[in-house]
């Protein structure tokens, strides 16, 4: 009963989105206000419907009910109950229907939160919102429903997917479909500017949080899933160039460029046609995103749902949106006349580079991840893109953007001059290099890697510090400090952003360039030494788990004949799902970690053990994490909660 | 879900770089073949090189680099060894002839390309300056944008 409930409450929303769709649009179009109106109501019942078909879902998980067939090929009685939740959505329907619930809900949040919102502007935002509703509902309704009856129900389930048996499952998807699902908002407000015929600063004032939320989210979905994949998957990779981990990236690259060209709207009320642009580009890479994910198109490790049909459906529903909303932009990219004058050095030019390396390193990651396709299907010719290209392709618009960025960030808006701006940074510039050289000169090595990147880290780490320095004025340095403190949290935000990413790009460069390998067979009670410590396998054991079996080792790291760490690697058998996987055991820490794996039985007696020294693994995802904490610090400023941006000059009457 | 399954076994197979007993005595030997490794892809798995799938093939693939190597073959002759047998999806990297020089020079036409753009854009912004000042009510607007 509750489940039909569920499954109607679904086809409920479906009508819901559709009213939603069409009369709010047309009441903005001929100024009815209560045709406009609908919207807000309209938009909290679509949520409340499907968050209660999402309730009935996880309540079959959670109850195990086996009679529907997603439970049945995706759970087990006996999966611990934190998976049997996020056994949800790890898999096609269930994230299907996460991602309608994450649409809807950044649809409710625009109707309970954007009363400060010009009606019309606000009618048609809920109602481009709800067309992507209609569509993707649609999709689940007829092509995935998660609420397939079984006839005859089976004892016991198929079990989840042992890989997705982790903590990982539960909190990187959603995050990652909090970003992709928010980056619609950003469209749905591009659209509606475009139907309406206006965009000032107000409008970007408006649309700038979604897009910074949606942006804070999708670094968090990515970080979190690089992290997992880093211990989950056994050898320590952080990053694979896969086409679905493309997927999320370039996204998350045009949002970084829609945040900042936001501002220049925003202040400045120019580059507004290019940032309608990179908002519709954004949502349309999105869709692309779930489309590589779900149609089975391009191989990729971890593709779920590879249905072409449903690819078709996705790719009708990427053509509608993107086609529409790209020709109205072509018909109405006339009306966004710039205002601003700015010269050739300025902020707002620092901004448009900014854009422009973002998003052809992008445009690089998109070309490389559909070139297989293109290659195959126009020059008969089928080859594979992997990671030594996008390496080569792609590192140097971020290198490039790391140097440029501290100089950018202190250029002053309108006119500026490059010496003056360099004159507060030859300290820092000297330092960084200085640091780099001194790395340069006691590596073994000949890799330009590790130098390049620690100059960078320390260029952008200290270039924020400087940005804040500079805006705390003149005076006594005590009296800078308070007023520092005192800054608006959208100049704290910016700096730490912006460290953050110095941060990663260190962690990265580090851990790449000095990464320690040993593989090798080791016998029970015999120690080896893997760069500066010591390794004894103590000893091997047999556990059984909730639902797996597993060979579990013991195993003891010693430095200096100093105890370290006591280090537990399985490798576990999960029966149900006939499926075996590593569990490495890491000794984090802030300089390094120690990664150990243990393997098969050999032939002689001993096991397969690797160990790895990972350098300031963990520093690649605080980086991010920081860099999501600058998004939040800049979302909660001032100016978007007071009042957040009353459009100043006069909202025609004739909307009301 | 047949498909689905098996797409999951092969991302479930623990993801396994070289074994111990595939290993060269050579360290020097070794390292130039792992890195061998990272550019040939495992043609039976999903976009994985051979260096982290432990498919069947994936360790064939690994020994027979290992053979070529300890053979004198340079690292061109492995790749090319590969190449002539599985053609180009065997490559990582893919080559830069033919069509695929689109693939090479995307990035680096692109970037010039908006690079013009982009100044063609700021020249006009300047010269707006000079041709056009503000009206009284844009600089009062301005003003009021500034401000806030």
């Amino acid at each position: 009963m509750f489940i039909e409930l569920g499954h109607f409450a679904l086809i409920l929303a479906f009508a819901v989105a559709i009213v939603q769709t069409i009369v709010p649009m047309i009441g903005a179009q001929k100024g009815w206000s209560g045709w406009m109106a609908l919207a807000e109501p309209a938009a909290t019942v679509q949520f409340l419907l499907i968050a209660y078909s999402f309730a009935a879902l996880t309540y079959a998980f959670v109850s195990s009910d086996f009679s529907l067939l997603l439970v049945v090929s995706n759970s087990h009685t006996a999966k611990p109950l934190l998976y049997k939740i996020s056994g949800v959505w790890g898999n096609h329907e269930g994230s299907m229907l996460l991602w309608v619930l994450i649409l809807t809900l950044f649809g409710a949040c625009a109707a309970w939160f954007g009363g400060n919102l010009p009606p019309s502007l606000r009618a048609r935002v809920l109602a481009v919102q709800s067309s992507i509703g209609v569509a993707f509902l649609a999709f689940i309704l007829f092509t995935s429903n998660p609420f397939m009856r079984l006839a005859v129900p089976p004892m016991n389930g198929q079990d989840l997917n042992p890989l997705l048996q982790d903590p990982g499952l539960a909190f990187h998807p959603p995050f990652l479909y909090l970003g992709y699902v928010g980056l619609s908002m950003s469209f749905s407000f591009a659209v509606a500017a475009l139907i309406e015929g206006r965009v000032d600063a107000a409008w970007a004032r408006w649309v700038r949080p979604w897009t910074l939320a949606a942006w804070v989210f999708l670094t968090i979905g990515i970080a979190l899933g690089s992290w997992w994949a880093y211990y989950e998957l056994g050898w320590g990779g952080f990053w694979f160039w896969d086409p679905v981990e493309n997927a999320s990236f370039m996204p998350w690259l045009i949002a970084a460029a829609l945040l900042h060209s936001a501002i220049v709207v925003e202040k400045r009320e120019s580059l507004k046609s290019w940032t309608i642009l990179l908002a519709i580009l954004a949502f349309g890479f999105s869709l692309i995103g779930t489309f590589i994910v779900r149609s089975g198109v391009l191989t990729s490790v971890h593709a779920f749902a590879n249905d072409p049909e449903r690819g078709v459906f996705i790719l009708i529903i990427l053509g509608v949106f993107m086609g529409g909303a790209l020709t109205l932009y072509a018909a109405r990219a006339g009306v966004m006349e710039a205002k601003g004058v700015f010269s050739v050095v300025s902020r707002e030019s620092a901004l448009l580079l900014n854009n422009i390396l973002l998003a052809v390193a992008a445009f690089v990651v998109f070309v490389g991840t559909i070139w297989p396709l293109v290659a195959e299907l126009l020059f008969d010719r089928p080859l594979s893109v992997g990671p030594p290209f996008f390496n080569l392709a792609f590192t140097p618009f971020i290198v490039a953007l790391a140097v440029v960025m501290p100089i950018g960030a202190i250029l002053p808006w309108k006119r500026a001059l490059i010496g003056r701006a360099m004159q507060k940074l030859w300290g820092i510039l000297a330092l960084s290099f200085a640091i780099g050289a001194l790395v340069w000169v006691m590596q073994t090595e000949r890799s330009m890697l590790a130098p390049v990147g620690i100059f960078l880290g320390v260029w952008l780490v200290s270039g924020a510090c400087v940005d804040l320095w500079l805006r705390s004025g003149r005076g006594a340095i005590g009296a800078r400090f308070a007023r520092m403190s005192r800054l608006p949290r959208a100049d704290w935000g910016k700096a730490v952003a912006h460290a953050g990413m110095g941060v990663t790009i260190f962690g990265i460069a580090a851990l790449t360039a000095w990464d320690i390998e040993d593989i090798r067979v080791a016998n029970i009670g015999e120690g080896f030494t893997v760069g500066k410590y010591e390794i004894t396998l103590e000893k091997v054991e047999q556990v059984q788990g909730p639902n797996y079996f597993s060979t579990q080792a013991e195993m003891t790291v010693t430095r200096n004949g100093k105890h370290v760490s006591t280090l537990f690697p399985e490798k576990r058998v999960y029966p149900v799902a006939a499926m075996p996987t590593t569990e490495a055991a890491i000794d984090n820490g802030v300089l390094r970690d120690i990664y150990l794996v243990i393997g098969d039985v050999q032939d002689g007696g001993g096991y397969a053990v690797r160990t790895y020294i990972k350098p300031f693994a963990n520093w690649i995802w605080a980086g991010a994490i920081i860099m999501a904490l600058g998004g939040f610090l800049s979302l909660s400023d001032r100016r978007y909660r007071v009042a957040a941006g009353a459009r100043k000059s006069a909202v025609p009457v004739a909307a009301e | 879900m047949k498909r689905i399954i098996l797409v999951l076994v092969l991302l479930a197979s623990p993801i396994w770089a070289v074994e111990p007993d595939e290993m060269l005595a050579d360290p020097v030997l070794e390292e130039r073949a792992q890195a061998l490794d990272h550019e040939i892809r495992c043609v039976q798995c999903q976009s994985e090189s051979i260096a982290s799938s432990n498919a069947d093939w994936a360790r064939d693939a690994r020994l027979m680099v290992r053979e070529l190597v300890s053979g004198g073959n340079t690292d061109t002759e492995v790749l090319d060894f590969f190449l002539a047998r599985y053609g180009d999806v065997v490559l990582m990297r893919p080559k830069s002839d033919g069509a695929n020089i689109i693939l090479w020079i995307a990035g680096p036409v692109m970037l010039l390309l908006s690079l013009g753009v982009g100044g063609l854009y700021l020249r006009r912004r300047r010269q707006t300056v000079v041709q056009a000042p503000l009206s009284e009510a844009d600089e009062a607007r301005l003003r009021e944008i500034l401000e806030e």
